[in-house]
């Protein structure tokens, strides 16, 4: 399975009925493929709307209807048009149950770097630093590495999106949760082994005595 | 007063160095038709508070083409490579900030606030050179207000008095900055006669807007 597929599958686990979910862009905008049946979830899109769906398709779209990136999408019945303080008053007040974002460093303390390489890539943090510090919930979903390079830190080397520790890192290779202690290995994917997450962490994991196999949607 | 003006003398009132917000999401809900008077009468040394630097050219990335923008506040320029280069080759000013907190420095602006106190961006490099200010024994970052010169509203329709209703996604920064300029110009898609917006529907009061800008073909224009 590709990884990007793995990893979509076990965040799609993480999302609950009746959930108020944000995507980010990229990786975590496949997650909604891979709900189990029945579970119907509410997804904000921070450019202003509650209720957020796929596109209608070719032909149907509203030049008035897109999401974060600018691209068209449709919404459910029921949906509601918000404007920018409203939408990031949900966001920053708690009303947002999960965010799934991006990462290209996460440490010990949880901390997650997603927003800028100094030098080379500063395309702004849009909405970032908000979701990271105002959701319920922040799950990072990334790949373990980055071409073999560990992404997983004892400390983020880069610029961090927010000081809130995050709630759970999902990769190819395992679920880490960070927490007061440190980031506990959770789960390992199927055919993973710890020894192999360790040699691919530069952080410091914690290891309980079972570390069971991840489940996916 | 006569509220309805063309979209010539609405550019007009905008003098060389003015600051400006524009409403819109990545193009979405931009007053394109003041966007580009604003490129076609050559107006310099903006300083530009939009969402974004725009996409393709769509949008105020039709201002930073033409480099008009001195210095542009906003919270994402990912999506516009030349807002980028301006950037690094210190053509542009570009001031980043969180979207909320862009949101709510421009609410604080409009609404007569003396600043936001705010979790995000503690702790990180927007925190620089920033006061933080003690409530209840949690610290926040103080962030100050936003308002501007002129605030250009992209609405969906505008009765004759300028009660705005926005489409959809479309709405987005154009409720917020129509209260925070000093004279605020929207650009409708459809005007209609007082009374077709009821009043439930009307997002932006009229109180809030100076000028309607008029259909592009009226009276053969």
């Amino acid at each position: 399975m590709d990884d990007k597929v793995i990893i979509a599958k076990r965040v799609a686990l993480e999302l609950k009925h009746g959930d108020l979910v944000n995507l980010g862009i990229g990786l975590p905008t496949s997650v909604p493929n891979y709900l189990a049946h029945g579970v119907e979830v509410f997804f904000q899109s921070e450019n202003g709307i509650v209720g957020l769906a796929s596109s209608p398709g070719d032909g149907m779209e509203n030049m008035s209807l897109t999401d974060a990136g600018g691209g068209f999408v449709g919404a459910i019945p029921g949906a509601a048009s918000i404007d920018s303080t409203m939408s990031f008053g949900l966001i920053r007040g708690g009303h947002l149950d999960l965010t799934v974002l991006g990462g290209l460093e996460v440490d010990e303390l949880g901390h997650l770097a997603n927003w800028m390489i100094p030098g080379k890539m500063v395309p702004g943090m849009g909405g970032a630093m908000d979701l990271v510090t105002g959701a319920k919930r922040v799950i990072v979903a990334m790949t373990h590495t980055a071409k073999g390079k560990p992404k997983i830190l004892k400390r983020c080397t880069l610029p961090l999106t927010s000081t809130r520790r995050v709630s759970l890192i999902v990769t190819e290779m395992a679920v880490i949760e960070p927490t007061e202690a440190g980031l506990v290995l959770r789960e390992l994917a199927e055919g993973v082994t710890v020894e192999q997450v360790v040699a691919a962490t530069q952080a410091t994991l914690i290891i309980p005595g079972h570390v069971p196999v991840m489940e996916l949607n | 007063m006569k509220k309805s003006i063309s979209c010539e003398q609405a550019v007009q009132m905008i003098p060389d160095g003015a600051s400006v917000m524009i409403g819109g999401f990545m193009g979405v809900g931009s007053p394109h038709r003041l966007i580009a008077e604003l490129v076609r009468q050559g107006k310099r040394d903006l300083t530009v508070m939009c969402n974004d630097a725009g996409r393709q050219d769509y949008g105020v990335a039709k201002l930073i083409s033409a480099k008009l923008v001195r210095k542009l506040i906003a919270t994402h320029i990912g999506l516009n490579p030349e807002a980028g280069r301006q950037m690094i080759a210190g053509e542009m000013e570009v001031e980043l900030s969180p979207q909320g907190t862009f949101a709510e420095r421009i609410r604080a602006g409009g609404f007569g606030l003396g600043g936001v106190l705010t979790l995000t961006g503690l702790g990180t490099l927007v925190a620089e050179n920033k006061q933080t200010v003690d409530v209840n024994g949690t610290t926040y970052l103080l962030e100050t207000p936003l308002r501007a010169d002129f605030a250009l509203i992209g609405a969906h329709r505008a009765d004759y008095r300028g009660n705005l209703e926005y489409s959809l996604t479309a709405r987005n920064f154009n409720v917020v900055m129509a209260t925070a300029g000093a004279i605020a110009i929207a650009e409708p898609e459809i005007i209609v006669p007082v009374g077709v917006i009821p009043p439930d529907m009307v997002a932006t009061p009229f109180v809030c807007i100076k000028y309607i800008v008029e259909r592009a073909n009226s009276n053969g224009r």
